[in-house]
């Protein structure tokens, strides 16, 4: 798909501009689906309706919101970093729309086939941090300060766990590259990673119980990475009034808003690609190619941006050292005693 | 005070305290309470609370009213989500002013809108504790059963959160046709909601986490503070004036006073204070079920002076609001108005303990502990 559009604008910047906006179309529609699908999923779970007048059931809410970012004030306190106030929302929607780059969308579909797609996943998502960093410095608000510097240390503090289960992938599959990552679990739902992979049986059954663990690993870790409840401790709005947005308003606060979904698919989709066989087929074969790929990869992605949203409107919120506990003894020896185990099976079997 | 603390290096690291507003425009302080917070990075050093903020004259309204019921207005409008206990409190004070004996039905009905309201206050507490906590849900789970209060309330006397329905000598209504029928569907369904928030909330693992040994109160500072209310009792010390000091007709009722035990961390911390008022709505349905059994006949406004002119003289009665003991003093110079009136207000005995208990702990902390105090500004500032 890359080298067709390559080939229509030919020796032109235009033709790679327009590679890095294909992310986009998928984007706004997600965000604009994910925030419906998150009022009305949190309202259910409280006995509410939600939105009910603006369309069937609500649907047009979303695009009323985005108006109405659109249409408000772009305020920027007198006392803040001017430049870095404004800079700031856009460094974060970089490091997220970055990954989206080496996120296989279909078997026939990646931004760029990077032979290191994971390590890149694991490096430019690092980015929103200097973000948060900076928005949170910029606004000139104690509150917001304290909601950026306990953005660093979660972020900061997670990624390493993130990184080991990713590491332990790595091992198994033999491969950093997204596409041969997805296509090594093509082969139907036995070949995933979560149920131990494509191999014999008995190094499947061993690897099982660890893929399990990894993928518990993975799950929490990429929760406390968008910073969602019950890890959204940077943004806790019963402490923190907003966190590192708080002075933000209008068009900026909305980058934000955007960044935080796109993010929220970003780690679901790693975890696809990870454990789930990416863009492949539960079948096999059968239902597979095509727009296929973009529908399972797409229906993954979204079941676990969905378990994000129910535990979000389920569980209440750790407390700042909590995190820290959950994150550097608990996952992290988790994570560094299955890679071992992964690497003694890998050679004894 | 100056921290400084020793590098690995030898040299001094000063780190700075910096003071910081928490509130009064704040999402955790339940209104407009505004604490001065010194902290070191996270650790919060001293708190400060200001009050104030919602100052309404109360007391001094209440010198220029020309009739006694012309004050129950206003004392609905000090605990705005408990105004029945308010207005059982002050209208008790001026009974025992008047010498008055009011009818049994009077007496009966009183308790069941005070139980009532004390759910309806209890669920605010809790719900509201959930969302400090992090937990969104809960709150709206207990505002759904609050709604039905709500509307019991509604159909009585026609208000929903400031009622003007306790009158000195009486109530402004009897109970409607539907309201037994109404109130024993929702003693059911509420049983089984406070299961399903203790399944949710109560003993959720990070929720036990947050509020478990956090914000100690010992029973010995809980009552050097003066204390009272499920703050006391949460402390382990078995206080309840309506089992202590019966006054209405609570010493008809079987009930138990709840008090918290430590079940899952230091006896006076945040969760057992939490966990007082999930048990006391418990209590408060039993006593509902046996009121409504016993509810007697009779004419609610016989009673109801037709002037009040009381005596010179004072009188002080307390009653248990469900923020603790609510009193009202009332001092009469044998006119139609009050010559004073002084409210000990639960809400306000119970924040000074705020900056003992919170020294040292965390912020996220702090929220946990302004929430487990269940303030509401209203009464707090008058």
């Amino acid at each position: 798909m890359i080298d067709w559009i390559l080939t229509q604008f030919p020796d032109s910047i235009l033709g790679y501009i327009i590679i890095c906006a294909v992310p986009l179309l998928f984007i706004l529609p997600y965000a604009l689906v994910t925030i419906y699908l998150e009022m009305k999923m949190s309202a259910h779970m409280q006995d509410r309706v939600a939105y009910m007048r603006t369309g069937w059931h609500g649907t047009l809410q979303p695009f009323a919101d985005i108006l109405k970012l659109l249409q408000k004030e772009d305020i920027i306190p007198t006392a803040a970093d001017k430049f870095l106030f404004i800079l700031a929302p856009y460094i974060v929607f970089i490091g997220t729309y970055a990954t989206f780059a080496v996120l296989p969308f279909t078997s026939s579909y990646i931004g760029s086939d990077l032979d290191l797609g994971l390590f890149y996943l694991v490096a430019v998502s690092s980015l929103v941090v200097v973000g948060i960093l900076m928005s949170g410095w910029a606004s000139n608000n104690k509150w917001s300060l304290f909601g950026a510097l306990r953005s660093a240390a979660q972020i900061v503090s997670y990624e390493i766990p993130t990184a080991l289960v990713l590491l332990s992938i790595v091992m198994i599959a033999g491969t950093m590259n997204m596409q041969q990552l997805s296509q090594l679990q093509s082969g139907g739902i036995s070949d995933w990673y979560i149920f131990g992979g494509p191999f014999p049986i008995v190094k499947k059954l061993l690897l099982l119980p660890l893929m399990f663990i990894l993928f518990l690993v993975q799950l929490t870790a990429s929760m406390a990475e968008v910073n969602r409840t019950p890890f959204d401790i940077p943004e806790a709005e019963s402490e923190l009034v907003q966190g590192y947005n708080t002075e933000y308003s209008g068009m900026k606060f909305a980058i934000f808003y955007l960044a935080e979904y796109a993010n929220l698919f970003a780690v679901s989709a790693i975890t696809v690609v990870a454990f789930f066989g990416g863009w492949g087929s539960p079948f096999g074969s059968f239902m597979s190619g095509g727009v296929w790929d973009l529908f399972w990869f797409v229906l993954k992605g979204m079941f676990f941006v969905s378990i994000n949203i129910w535990l979000r409107w389920t569980l209440p919120r750790l407390r700042v050292d909590q995190l820290m506990y959950v994150s550097w003894k608990v996952l992290t020896p988790f994570a560094l005693v299955c890679m071992i185990l992964i690497g003694y099976i890998l050679v004894a079997f | 005070m100056e921290t400084i603390t020793k590098t690995s290096h030898g040299r001094t690291l000063r780190t700075e305290e910096m003071v910081i507003n928490m509130g009064p425009q704040h999402p955790s302080t339940h209104g407009v309470l505004r604490l001065e917070l010194v902290v070191d990075g996270e650790i919060v050093i001293d708190v400060i609370p200001h009050i104030g903020y919602l100052h309404r004259c109360f007391e001094k309204h209440s010198e220029q009213m020309t009739n006694y019921q012309q004050v129950i207005p206003y004392v609905d409008r000090m605990d705005y989500v408990a105004s029945m206990n308010s207005e059982l409190s002050f209208a008790i004070a001026a009974e025992k002013l008047l010498k008055i004996q009011i009818p049994e039905r009077v007496d009966y009905i009183r308790v069941i809108m005070c139980e009532l309201q004390r759910i309806a206050s209890h669920l605010i507490a809790i719900g509201t504790y959930g969302i400090d906590i992090g937990a969104f849900t809960p709150f709206l789970f207990c505002f759904r059963d609050r709604e039905r209060i709500l509307d019991l309330f509604e159909m009585t006397c026609g208000a929903r959160l400031l009622y003007n329905y306790i009158w000195i000598g009486g109530l402004s209504h009897d109970l409607p046709q539907q309201f037994i029928p109404t109130l024993k569907e929702f003693i059911v369904d509420f049983r089984k909601n406070i299961k399903e928030l203790n399944d949710l909330l109560s003993f959720n693992h990070i929720f036990i986490k947050r509020t478990a040994n956090i914000g100690v109160l010992p029973a010995d500072v809980a009552i050097n503070y003066g204390c009272s209310g499920p703050m006391l009792r949460g402390s382990g010390v078995k206080w309840d004036l309506r089992k202590d000091e019966p006054y209405s007709v609570y010493n008809k009722f079987d009930f138990e006073v709840c008090v918290g035990k430590g079940e899952v961390g230091t006896l006076g911390d945040c969760w057992d204070r939490y966990i007082v008022r999930v048990d006391e709505m418990e209590q408060s349905l039993r006593i509902i079920e046996q009121a409504i059994q016993t509810l007697p006949e009779g004419n609610v406004q016989s009673a109801v002076p037709k002037r009040i002119r009381p005596n010179p003289g004072e009188a002080y009665a307390r009653a248990e609001s469900p923020r603790g003991e609510l009193g009202f003093y009332i001092m009469s110079d044998g006119t139609g108005t009050p010559y004073r009136i002084k409210a000990r207000s639960p809400a306000f005995v119970n924040l000074s303990i705020i900056s003992e208990i919170s020294r040292g702990c965390m912020i996220a902390d702090l929220c946990a502990i302004t929430g487990s105090v269940d303030i509401v500004l209203g009464e707090v500032d008058r």
